[in-house]
Order: structure tokens, then C-alpha cells, then sequence
């Protein structure tokens, strides 16, 4: 409670809560708000924005809402987000886990592959595995959490050394539990606070690869996503720009909201570290 | 000198990485749908299998995974990283091309996001919680979260399009043959948008660190000392925080390398600039797989290189590295 406490005195992290909401707000409303397809025409192409009150935000390149696209790609970079921070976690987690808690060899080769992983420009890997595995949303959503794994692996390893010979594990040791009890049901409960709060770093940084892969015309074309959008509008950027400039702002938002909520999770959580 | 015996160990050390990597990425690209071969024959416009399996057996391509494997490691050990069938001369001679432009923006988008989080996190930290220190630490948040092609398109609009003050891309002006400093004054201008997209983010992680990390050594003793001693803040600060504050800014280099050359993908693809990012989304749209993992390859070997220079720096700011080494 202390915690929540904390977290509600601190506006920045009000604010990106507020945001948050609002970017899962209009994930959930789109299907109400837009009930057709976001990617069948609508009408002329190219309305300015706040020009005709049945296109807000005008249409695009082929006469498609945008607005409609906003909403729509709300949900695909938030489940995008989501998913690939979940895989890139657990894998994390796991590695992490098994290379703290053993050391030795097991560490030596584990941290070998975690290594490998980090030497290699993440982007450059991503566009690997979508030149060999394609580019559907569910192949590029597994691309970008194995190419983000790494940083939450190390975390998890730090965590696991400094807590691999507390004394509530020597305990758990002294009563026989086997070492996949002691990793998943005594020592990860307790790695697992900073790896959550870290996750939105990661949540942060996978909707940004996931826009700079759809800019590129790398991801799923057959998704309303706002790097698609924005990769559209660049055809058409001389003169109507706001066909790229609106869903980058969209960007923008939900990124920035993602990581004040993670700072303040953060701050919330280890309150001593605040003043920094 | 054991600077460099120690910083050279860790270059050993990242030799099996670099190998772990090649074989790796190797495998991988197994999988994808189409070889060399495929690609070669769609560029020629279609051919008959006979044709195909000949051109097979002039790449090696007929022989087994494990011996193309070998095959192409062998040929790496002397520097040679096959040959592209889609701009028709070997890979290491296209990616020479490249890598001028790669190299010359992210040594200057890192110089920009470096000198400016210094400056920006020094000013912060001097006043911190107030309105310079709230300003920018806002600022940096926002910087954080823009997709970098986004603001390269926005900068474009802005400066190329209604102002007209800079070319919207390319690497020089392809119009007039230039040379001299002239050249170098039209490279410079072309290479302005790019260096700010591409440094935006990191001038954000940069001016975070060096803040965080400003407050922390000005909480220690040997501050204190100093200024009982009778220094000026501005000595205090200048010759005594800032040394050590900079070492964790140091570590960030080597830790951004790959990001930053990632990122360089998408910026040079952004404003059309001739470099590795942009040889790297060409070969992957033209299936140029040979080319790939000859990009894999010198991306790797970039970031093993950054490292190694991070490593030599570090120990020239902290004495105490190689004396504890």
C-alpha cells in the first residue's frame, strides 16, 4: 500500500498511468468506435485533418480513415509490446536464473550466447530472422522477444548471484528441496521486482522496433499499424504530412506513457534510489 | 601498456563470440525460403532447372550444411565474405562501399548525443529539481519515446521542404562535381538531419546517466574535500566531478554501439543515405542472403571494435583499472 502511496505522489507517473489508460482505452474501443475494417476505403483520399467532421483526422494516401487506423493500431502495438515483452522475459528469466544459480560452466556458456546476442546490433538481427521467418504479426512478434531477451537476462543473473546463498536458500537447501524448487519457488519470487520494473523498458523499446520494422514495410502489411501509417504517409510527405506526423505522435504517446509508468513503478519500489 | 595486454585479452575473448554468431545467423539463413541461386535466376529473368543446378555447383551450393559451413569459414579466415549475385561483385568490396557513410554518421551523431547529454546532464544535475533540471529531464523523456524515422520525416518537412535550409537526403549532391573542402562542406550539410535523428535517443539515455551519475560522485568525500579546501564550484565541478562522472557515459558507448548501428538502418533508409543500415534493408527485401551475413559479420565486428577503444578509454580515465588487472 505504502508503495501505491508513493507511486500516486509522483505526477510524472500520474501522468503516464493517465496516458496508458488512454492508449488501452482506445485499444478496447476501436471495435465499438469503428466497427468496419480500419484498412477499407472511406472516402476521398487525402481529407485534411479537422476539415470534415466524418474524418477527424482525415484519410490517407487511399482514402482511408485515420482515425480508425489510430485506434485500430492502438491494439496492435500494445499486443505487439506485450507479448514480445512476455517472451523476451521469460526467456530472460530463465536463462538468467539457470546461469546465476549454477555458475561455473553452465554460467560460463550461457552468458557465452547471452553475449553473442548483445554483440550483434539488435535491428540487424531482427531483420534477419523477418528475411528468413517472413512477416506476419505473429513471426514478428516472436522476432522482436528473441532479439530483446539479453538485458533482462543479465538483470535476472545479477539478481540470482546475490541472492543464491541467502540464508532462506541454504534453508531450503538443508530440507532437500531440489534446485528447480529452489530456483522457480524461493530465489525468482525474489529476483523478480526489478526484472517487472524493467520490462517496461523493454515494452517501450519493442513498440519502437515494431514502427521502425512497419516503416520499413517489414512487418505485417494486413494490420492497421502506425508504422505502416507512417511509412504510407511518406509517399505523400511534401505536401500532406500529417498523414505521417498524426501516428507518430500516437507513438510517441504510448512510448512515453510505458516508461513513466516504469520509472514510477521503479521509484515506487525502491524508494531509497528516489533522490537520484 | 597492460592497458593494452588487459583490453587486448577481452578482444581474444570475443573471438568465439563473433564465431558463435557467424555460425548462428549461418544456420539461420538456411532456413529462409530461397538461396543465392534463386535470387540470381529471378534477376536473370527466369531460367531451367539444369541451369540452376549448375549455378548451385559453381556457389557450392549442392554440398551439405556443415561443409558450406566450413566452406564459408575457411574463406572468412582470409577475409573473404563470398560474393553478391545481385550487385555482382564480391561482398566485402560492396560493404567497403558502405561503410564510409555508416561510419562518418555515427561517429557523429555520437559525438553530438555525447557532448550535449554532458552538457545538458551537467546543467541539470547543478540544479537539480528546479526548473532547468525539470525542463530537460522532460525533454530527455520525450526524446526517449520519438521513433527516430518519425522525427527524420517531421525534420525533413520542416527544414528540407518549408525552409529549404538543408537537402532532404542522399550523401552528397550528386549534380556538380565538387571537391575539396567544398565536398566536405556539402557532405557536412547533408549529413546534419540524419546525425540529429539518429542521436536524439541516445542524447536522451546520455544526458539521464550523466545526470544520475553527476549527483552520485558529488555526494562523495573527496567533493567535499575540495570545496573545504576553498575551489570554486565551477573548479569543483570541471576538475574533479567530472572525471569520474564520466565513466559510466563511457560504458554507455560500448553498450549503444549495436544499437546505434541498428538504428542507422533506419535513419539512412529515412534520407536515402548510401551506407550499411540501408545495404542491410536492400539485401534484405532483394533476398541477397550472401550479403547479409556479410553485413552480420562487420556489424559484429564494429561493435567488438567500439568495445576494445570503450575498454582503452576507460582505463585512461580510471588508473585503477589496469593497476587492479
Amino acid at each position: 500500500m505504502d508503495a501505491a502511496k508513493r507511486y500516486f505522489r509522483s505526477p510524472a507517473a500520474v501522468i503516464g498511468l493517465v496516458l496508458l489508460l488512454a492508449v488501452i482505452a482506445m485499444a478496447i474501443s476501436a471495435g465499438v468506435l469503428y466497427p468496419r475494417d480500419p484498412l477499407a476505403l472511406a472516402g476521398r483520399p487525402l481529407v485534411w485533418p479537422f476539415t470534415n467532421p466524418r474524418f477527424p483526422l482525415g484519410t490517407d494516401n487511399s482514402g482511408r480513415d485515420i482515425a480508425a487506423q489510430i485506434f485500430y493500431g492502438a491494439r496492435i502495438s500494445l499486443l505487439i509490446g506485450g507479448v514480445a515483452t512476455v517472451i523476451a522475459v521469460a526467456i530472460g528469466t530463465l536463462i538468467g536464473a539457470f546461469a546465476g544459480y549454477y555458475g561455473g560452466w553452465v554460467d560460463n556458456i550461457l552468458m557465452r550466447i547471452t553475449e553473442a546476442f548483445q554483440t550483434l546490433p539488435n535491428f540487424v538481427l531482427l531483420l534477419v530472422l523477418v528475411a528468413v521467418f517472413g512477416s506476419t504479426l505473429t513471426t514478428v512478434t516472436i522476432a522482436i522477444g528473441i532479439v530483446s531477451w539479453p538485458a533482462p537476462a543479465r538483470l535476472t543473473r545479477a539478481e540470482f548471484l546475490s541472492l543464491r546463498n541467502r540464508e532462506f536458500v541454504q534453508a531450503g537447501r538443508t530440507l532437500g528441496m531440489r534446485d528447480l524448487q529452489l530456483i522457480l519457488g524461493e530465489i525468482l519470487p525474489n529476483a523478480l521486482p526489478p526484472v517487472i520494473v524493467y520490462a517496461s523498458v523493454v515494452m517501450a523499446l519493442s513498440i519502437l522496433l515494431e514502427s521502425a520494422l512497419a516503416f520499413l514495410r517489414l512487418s505485417d502489411p494486413n494490420v492497421a499499424s502506425w508504422g505502416n501509417l507512417i511509412g504510407l504517409g511518406r509517399d505523400v510527405l511534401r505536401v500532406q504530412w500529417y498523414v505521417s506526423a498524426i501516428p507518430g505522435i500516437a507513438i510517441l504517446v504510448t512510448v512515453l506513457a510505458v516508461s513513466l509508468v516504469g520509472q514510477g513503478l521503479n521509484d515506487a519500489l525502491n524508494p531509497r534510489l528516489k533522490s537520484r | 601498456m597492460r592497458i593494452i595486454g588487459l583490453a587486448g585479452r577481452r578482444l581474444a575473448a570475443s573471438i568465439p563470440t563473433l564465431f558463435l554468431i557467424l555460425i548462428g545467423v549461418f544456420l539461420l539463413l538456411q532456413l529462409a525460403p530461397g538461396d543465392t541461386v534463386d535470387a540470381l535466376m529471378a534477376q536473370m529473368g527466369g531460367g531451367d532447372a539444369a541451369t540452376a543446378h549448375e549455378l548451385r555447383k559453381f556457389y557450392g551450393l549442392d554440398l551439405s550444411v556443415p561443409a558450406q559451413l566450413a566452406n564459408y569459414l575457411w574463406h572468412l579466415v582470409r577475409l573473404d565474405l563470398g560474393f553478391s549475385s545481385i550487385y555482382g561483385k564480391p561482398v566485402a568490396t560492396v560493404i567497403m562501399e558502405r561503410l564510409p557513410p555508416t561510419i562518418l554518421l555515427m561517429t557523429a551523431s555520437l559525438s553530438f548525443a555525447f557532448f550535449f547529454g554532458l552538457v545538458f546532464g551537467v546543467i541539470a544535475s547543478r540544479a537539480v529539481n528546479k526548473w532547468p533540471d525539470t525542463l530537460i529531464s522532460t525533454l530527455g523523456l520525450i526524446f526517449y519515446a520519438t521513433p527516430s524515422f518519425w522525427f527524420g520525416l517531421m525534420a525533413i518537412v520542416a527544414f528540407s521542404i518549408y525552409l529549404q535550409w538543408l537537402p532532404a537526403g542522399g550523401f552528397e549532391d550528386i549534380g556538380e562535381v565538387r571537391t575539396g573542402i567544398f565536398r566536405i562542406i556539402d557532405i557536412a550539410r547533408h549529413l546534419i538531419l540524419p546525425t540529429l535523428t539518429l542521436g536524439l535517443i541516445f542524447l536522451a539515455i546520455y544526458l539521464r546517466i550523466m545526470r544520475a551519475s553527476m549527483l552520485e560522485v558529488l555526494n562523495l568525500d573527496y567533493v567535499r574535500t575540495a570545496r573545504a579546501k576553498g575551489l570554486d564550484e565551477t573548479r569543483v565541478v570541471t576538475q574533479h566531478v567530472l572525471r569520474n562522472a564520466l565513466l559510466p557515459m563511457v560504458t554507455l558507448i560500448g553498450l549503444q554501439a549495436g544499437t546505434m548501428l541498428g538504428g542507422s538502418v533506419v535513419v539512412e533508409s529515412v534520407f536515402s543515405l548510401p551506407g550499411l543500415g540501408r545495404l542491410a534493408y536492400e539485401s534484405v527485401i532483394q533476398r541477397d542472403l550472401n550479403t547479409l551475413l556479410g553485413i552480420v559479420f562487420v556489424s559484429a565486428l564494429l561493435v567488438i571494435v567500439v568495445n576494445f577503444v570503450v575498454d582503452l578509454l576507460y582505463a585512461r580515465l580510471d588508473p585503477r583499472i589496469s593497476a587492479e588487472g
